[in-house]
């Protein structure tokens, strides 16, 4: 009984953390920063992983461990540097919306996942359930990273939170087949975003999720 | 299971995926352009097997049933009559030198793994695997879109990669969801995710945890099939990529995103107390067809004109599906085919009217019966098919929507119709400049391929002149599937 609520505790602990760092995700006003708290982002999510691997006696999901560690948590964040600092965008401050406004709507997002999770989830086990609800903020923290940045480099960071969150809720339901094989499929879309960025030089995120910027370009506006 | 020497199922995963190698290493695009045409026969053939032989039992990976059947079949067929647009439409690029030959190989290498995705994805009968194959299908199409490597095209290629990605995150987080909903039931491991099992024991899953998790389903896939508001990728990936991949996208993968839907919508309706998914998808059907019905009338530039139609027929579909019953569902399924069947169509005229022109834009394009008498009237008959006149086959698809809306819920159907009137008007209007009057810009004769486009415009008239009874009864047996 000791030795299950330790094992709680410590995972409660790892997605906690993960949340927190996604919140601290939001505040970041320099990429190199932003690189930084995303690959201690990454760290805490194999940490976790592998703590789960452990308590729930799965071999396999060390290797998605090892993937978050070495891809997630060392090679990425150090191509992104290498890319930022070749596009020379280091210097830029470039969140869209104040960090006041952002925070707010970062708390608002982790108390409406955990009140909708929570309560939906009631018949689950506890463990399970709150490590949905942190999951969920996770997903959707990513996404607000996603939405309130302009630089296509901080978007791809964002995206990777958000898939960080997924992996989480992934290998905290337990016995879940091809948890590995998914994360290795996200690796590799990830791998290509982060090419993409690379020979294309996309530097802004061109401005985006509205059709109206290309409508523009190509004359489609009255 | 007996093993035989042919399987289809085999096949249709098989083929792609090794033509795919053989595209990637061989050089010079006549060998390539028909090898990428015979391999894409053949996968259609082995779909068609599927019809006749004795279907495997469904298995931990793979299921065959009427259902998917139809996908399968539909996909591989409008995927081998798109791989012979692509030769005549390729030679042309070649020639203009907006691809190089290097590039080309790519491009057949993707169109062949895009097959292999979207097969894969049909055939899965495993939730997880169905996710990795969209994705997989999603990410070779987003390579396709920025082959031009304009400013225009690399544009369009990231806006679909972000929404794209975002989108199947959401899916991947519904189906965790959905394995969760199961486990008290299913046990761990891989049997929580195999739809058959699923469905088999859905009515004892916790029905709160399902609900959030169709939610999170219906975004992300719901995405992926461009419903409004999350349409946002469609239109630009349909306007900057090469035309066959516009004929693919409409066509094929909007199709295989509505298909994983489907399959969780019947999922969710073997548990009673879950919510019922009809509401939510009439909604978003609905308001994906009046929004695209007025984007209609704005558009400039051709290729974008039908990738909003494409948005409004997705939300027809959408929604009678939504609407659900024998009726709607079956005309719902039969508008999907049509719908497939025509846009491609016409995108191959398009395809080949703007190589012509040397543009997309719709000012600049006149006149096209008087100057190129095939293509002009077969985009004619195209666009009198998707605006819905009869007596082609959407006529009588949009009709059995209609029909069956009017019977059940008369206020959903005049809104319905309004959107329907909407969009032919849009559609009517730009036909007429682009057709007829005096003809406008390069007048220069073509070498295209007519026989995909007359292939399909062929189909759809048959259609709705007369509709083959076995059809008529397998399509009845699929609607009576959905629920």
């Amino acid at each position: 009984m000791q030795m299950h609520s330790l094992a709680f505790d410590i995972s409660h602990t790892l997605a906690g953390g993960l949340v927190l760092i996604s919140l601290m995700m939001l505040y970041q006003d320099r990429l190199y920063s932003l690189l930084n708290v995303f690959a201690l982002h990454a760290l805490v999510l194999s940490l976790s992983v592998a703590w789960q691997a452990f308590i729930q006696d799965a071999p396999h999901l060390y290797v998605t461990a090892v993937i978050a560690l070495v891809f997630k948590a060392i090679v990425i964040p150090v191509a992104l540097h290498r890319i930022v600092k070749q596009l020379g965008i280091h210097r830029d401050i470039e969140s869209a919306v104040g960090i006041g406004p952002t925070m707010l709507a970062g708390m608002g997002l982790v108390a409406l996942s955990l009140v909708l999770m929570l309560r939906v989830t009631s018949d689950a086990d506890p463990l399970a359930r709150e490590d949905l609800a942190f999951a969920l903020s996770v997903v959707l923290l990513g996404l607000l990273v996603m939405v309130t940045r302009r630089n296509a480099v901080s978007q791809v960071v964002g995206f990777m939170s958000l898939e960080n969150g997924l992996v989480l809720a992934a290998t905290g339901a337990k016995g879940m087949p091809l948890v590995v094989e998914i994360s290795v499929a996200f690796s590799i879309l990830i791998a290509f975003i982060v090419i993409g960025i690379f020979l294309f030089r996309i530097r802004e995120r061109f401005d985006s999720v509205d059709v109206s910027a290309l409508d523009d370009f190509r004359g489609e506006r009255r | 299971m007996t093993l035989s020497f042919f399987n289809p199922v085999t096949a249709v995963l098989v083929i792609p995926i090794c033509s795919a190698a053989l595209l990637a290493a061989l050089p010079g695009y006549r060998v390539t352009a028909r090898l990428n045409v015979v391999a894409s026969l053949a996968t259609f053939l082995s779909a068609l097997s599927l019809f006749v032989i004795e279907r495997p039992a469904p298995g931990p990976y793979v299921l065959i049933d009427d259902l998917n059947i139809v996908f399968i079949v539909l996909n591989t067929f409008v995927g081998f009559t798109t791989s012979i647009f692509s030769a005549s439409y390729i030679a042309h690029e070649l020639d203009s030198e907006r691809l190089t030959p290097v590039y080309l190989r790519f491009y057949h290498a993707m169109y062949q793994t895009m097959m292999f995705g979207m097969n894969l994805a049909f055939v899965s009968n495993n939730i997880g695997l169905m996710w990795v194959a969209v994705e997989l299908a999603t990410l070779t199409t987003v390579l396709m879109v920025g082959i031009y490597r304009t400013h225009a095209a690399l544009e369009a290629a990231w806006k679909y990669f972000i929404l794209g990605s975002v989108g199947i995150a959401l899916a991947l987080f519904g189906t965790i969801l959905v394995y969760m909903a199961a486990r008290p039931v299913m046990g761990e491991g891989q049997d929580g995710m195999i739809w058959t099992l699923l469905v088999e024991r859905a009515a004892n899953f916790d029905a709160a945890l399902l609900n959030v998790a169709f939610v999170f389903l219906f975004l992300g896939y719901g995405t992926k099939v461009g419903l409004a508001p999350l349409h946002a990728w469609l239109p630009d990936a349909h306007a900057e990529g090469p035309t066959p991949i516009s004929a693919v996208l409409s066509g094929l993968l909007l199709n295989v995103a509505l298909y994983a839907l489907l399959r969780f919508k019947i999922l969710l309706a073997a548990n009673p107390a879950s919510i019922a998914p009809g509401p939510l998808m009439v909604t978003m059907g609905l308001v994906s067809l009046i929004f695209a019905a007025f984007m209609l009338y704005r558009r400039r530039d051709i290729k974008r004109l039908f990738a909003y139609s494409s948005i409004e027929h997705m939300g027809i579909i959408v929604f009678a599906f939504g609407m659900g019953g024998p009726l709607a569902n079956f005309a719902g399924l039969l508008h999907m085919v049509m719908h497939s069947l025509t846009k491609s169509a016409i995108f191959y005229a398009v395809g080949h009217i703007s190589q012509i022109k040397g543009t997309q834009r719709i000012s600049r394009i006149r006149g096209l019966t008087v100057t190129h008498p095939a293509l002009g009237w077969g985009l004619v008959v195209g666009v009198v098919a998707i605006a819905g006149l009869p007596p082609l086959g959407i006529f009588m698809s949009e009709f059995l929507v209609v029909s069956s809306t009017f019977a059940r819920q008369p206020l959903l159907a005049i809104v319905l119709v309004f959107g329907l009137l909407l969009a032919f008007g849009a559609l009517t209007l730009r036909l007429t400049s682009v057709a007829f009057g005096e003809p406008r810009g390069s007048t220069a004769p073509t070498d295209a391929s007519y026989i995909p486009m007359f292939a399909h415009l062929a189909l759809v008239l048959g259609a709705g002149i007369y509709l083959p009874a076995p059809l008529v009864v397998w399509f009845q047996h699929v609607a009576q599937l959905l629920g």
